[in-house]
């Protein structure tokens, strides 16, 4: 199983833990991944939000280069993994404006998008049956007694026609489905799919902070000691903006990446340094688990 | 609201050029509020979503325009899923914003669209985002020095903050990419 690898720039930086767990998780399970080569930012909120053109036309310059170097495209970034396949199902909607687009490409970069290519994201790709039974037979470090609430937010369910792979893009279950095969307890709860505000967190904090609390409350109420998201977005936003809210130590929990829990249950190397970047240091609860983590 | 609605002289002008630009049928709607009962940001509006509907279905475009619920949407379009006319309300919103900048509306204090140009003058300038840069032109322009500083110095201890930019190598095929979406708009 081979990908052209698509990080984002997120991945290569507030969450350079996600690009560290998911590539370590990769190598793990032998799914081979190549990084798309000279890769632009997907224009993300800022784009689609002002400039329709901008929207489609950034995003589609990543899928005619990774048209080119072959193989479907594994992104773990939930905004990007949205903006690209927006873009790629824009492409084959055949709207008025994609043979402009196709022909703009043609001229800027000498080729097109033609459509040959899917986009995939890894929580989609590790919930695969296949890929499910690679990694329970991996698993080295059952992360039992460790209560998670799966957090999807927004951009892996909506809009739902164009980039959910659920059966029910309301009441997802994929997320679910790896926290219970690394031997988590998986924590039921009605916040999953709720927006933590991620787009607005630099220009309107404060407005945020209510939208975060809420969904960390709500998962501690549901019995939690962790929130697992498979989003950048959240992460940061969901990790940093506790201590504000939160009534100092004690009362703040971790939030990890989906990678860096299937890593620690499989013993993938790296998790140390994966976990140190985190704001709410995830270890001391680990360790109240008996779990450990590897250099 | 309810003395606004009653000065507005309804208008289709508007209706149908937003209709055409967003894509969205924006006449079928019949205010059933789903969209506006499932939206996290709706306490921070001055328009309720299904009100901005009805808005442009009556021509209130200068209101829209300049109000805060165009910048406030945090675009999760939880009201896209959930309409059972199938409007992407959330569409609307980001036609909405873009004429908004393109006619120029007064900012007052809104401090989104200051932080989406920032954004996209860092992805136009290297080919990605480079946050530090980003964060200190949006500072800048904002003059919100202070805010979130605390967390802005935990990220850097972090390393979470790179203090150099990544550039790609065809710069030039981004350039033309942004050249493009001004020619458009």
């Amino acid at each position: 199983m081979k990908f052209t690898y698509y990080p984002g720039c997120s991945l290569h930086s507030t969450a350079e833990e996600y690009n560290a767990s998911s590539e370590a998780v990769f190598r793990k399970i032998g799914i081979e991944t190549e990084e798309l080569s000279d890769w632009n930012c997907c224009g993300a909120t800022s784009a689609h939000s002002t400039n329709d053109y901008l929207a489609h036309a950034l995003p589609l310059r990543n899928l005619v280069l990774a048209e080119k170097q072959g193989n479907d495209v594994l992104v773990p970034c939930a905004a990007c993994y949205n903006l690209l396949k927006n873009a790629d199902h824009h492409m084959r909607s055949g709207a008025e404006d994609c043979e402009q687009l196709n022909q703009d490409m043609q001229e800027i970069m000498g080729a097109n998008y033609q459509g040959n290519i899917q986009v995939k994201h890894v929580v989609d790709i590790f919930s695969e049956p296949a890929i499910m039974g690679k990694i329970s037979e991996l698993i080295s470090q059952p992360l039992t007694g460790l209560k998670v609430a799966p957090y999807y937010g927004c951009l892996l369910t909506r809009p739902a026609d164009v980039v959910a792979y659920e059966d029910n893009p309301e009441q997802p279950v994929k997320l679910d489905k790896l926290v219970d095969g690394i031997g988590a307890d998986c924590i039921r709860w009605s916040y999953k799919t709720d927006c933590c505000g991620g787009s607005l967190s630099i220009s309107q904090p404060d407005l945020v902070l209510q939208l975060t609390k809420k969904i960390v409350e709500a998962a501690q109420y549901a019995g939690a000691d962790a929130i697992v998201t498979a989003c950048p977005l959240c992460q940061t936003n969901l990790d940093s903006r506790q201590p504000k809210f939160g009534g100092g130590e004690g009362s703040t929990i971790p939030v990890f990446f989906i990678t860096e829990l299937i890593g620690l249950a499989i013993g993938a190397e790296g998790s140390s340094n994966w976990l140190k970047k985190h704001l709410v240091d995830p270890v001391p609860l680990l360790r109240s688990l008996n779990l450990s983590v590897a250099s | 609201m309810a003395m606004q609605e009653k000065c507005i002289e309804p208008s289709f002008s508007f209706l149908k050029q937003l209709e055409e630009r967003s894509g969205q049928p924006v006449s079928r709607c019949y205010q059933c509020k789903k969209c506006t009962g499932g939206c996290p940001m709706s306490f921070a509006m001055d328009f309720y979503p299904n009100q901005v509907i009805r808005q442009v279905q009556l021509g209130g475009k200068a209101k829209l325009l300049s109000s805060r619920t165009i910048w406030v949407c945090a675009c999760c379009k939880t009201c896209k899923d959930r309409c059972p006319n199938d409007i992407d309300t959330s569409a609307v919103m980001d036609t909405l914003k873009e004429m908004a900048k393109e006619e120029k509306v007064a900012l007052g204090d809104n401090l989104v669209p200051v932080f989406h140009d920032s954004f996209l003058s860092s992805i136009e300038r290297y080919g990605r985002v480079y946050e530090v840069g980003m964060l200190a032109g949006y500072k800048l322009k904002t003059k919100t020095y202070t805010q979130d500083m605390q967390l802005g110095i935990e990220m850097f201890k972090k390393r979470k903050l790179k203090i150099l930019p990544e550039k790609i190598n065809q710069l030039k095929e981004i350039k033309q990419i942004f050249d493009k979406a001004k020619e458009k708009s």
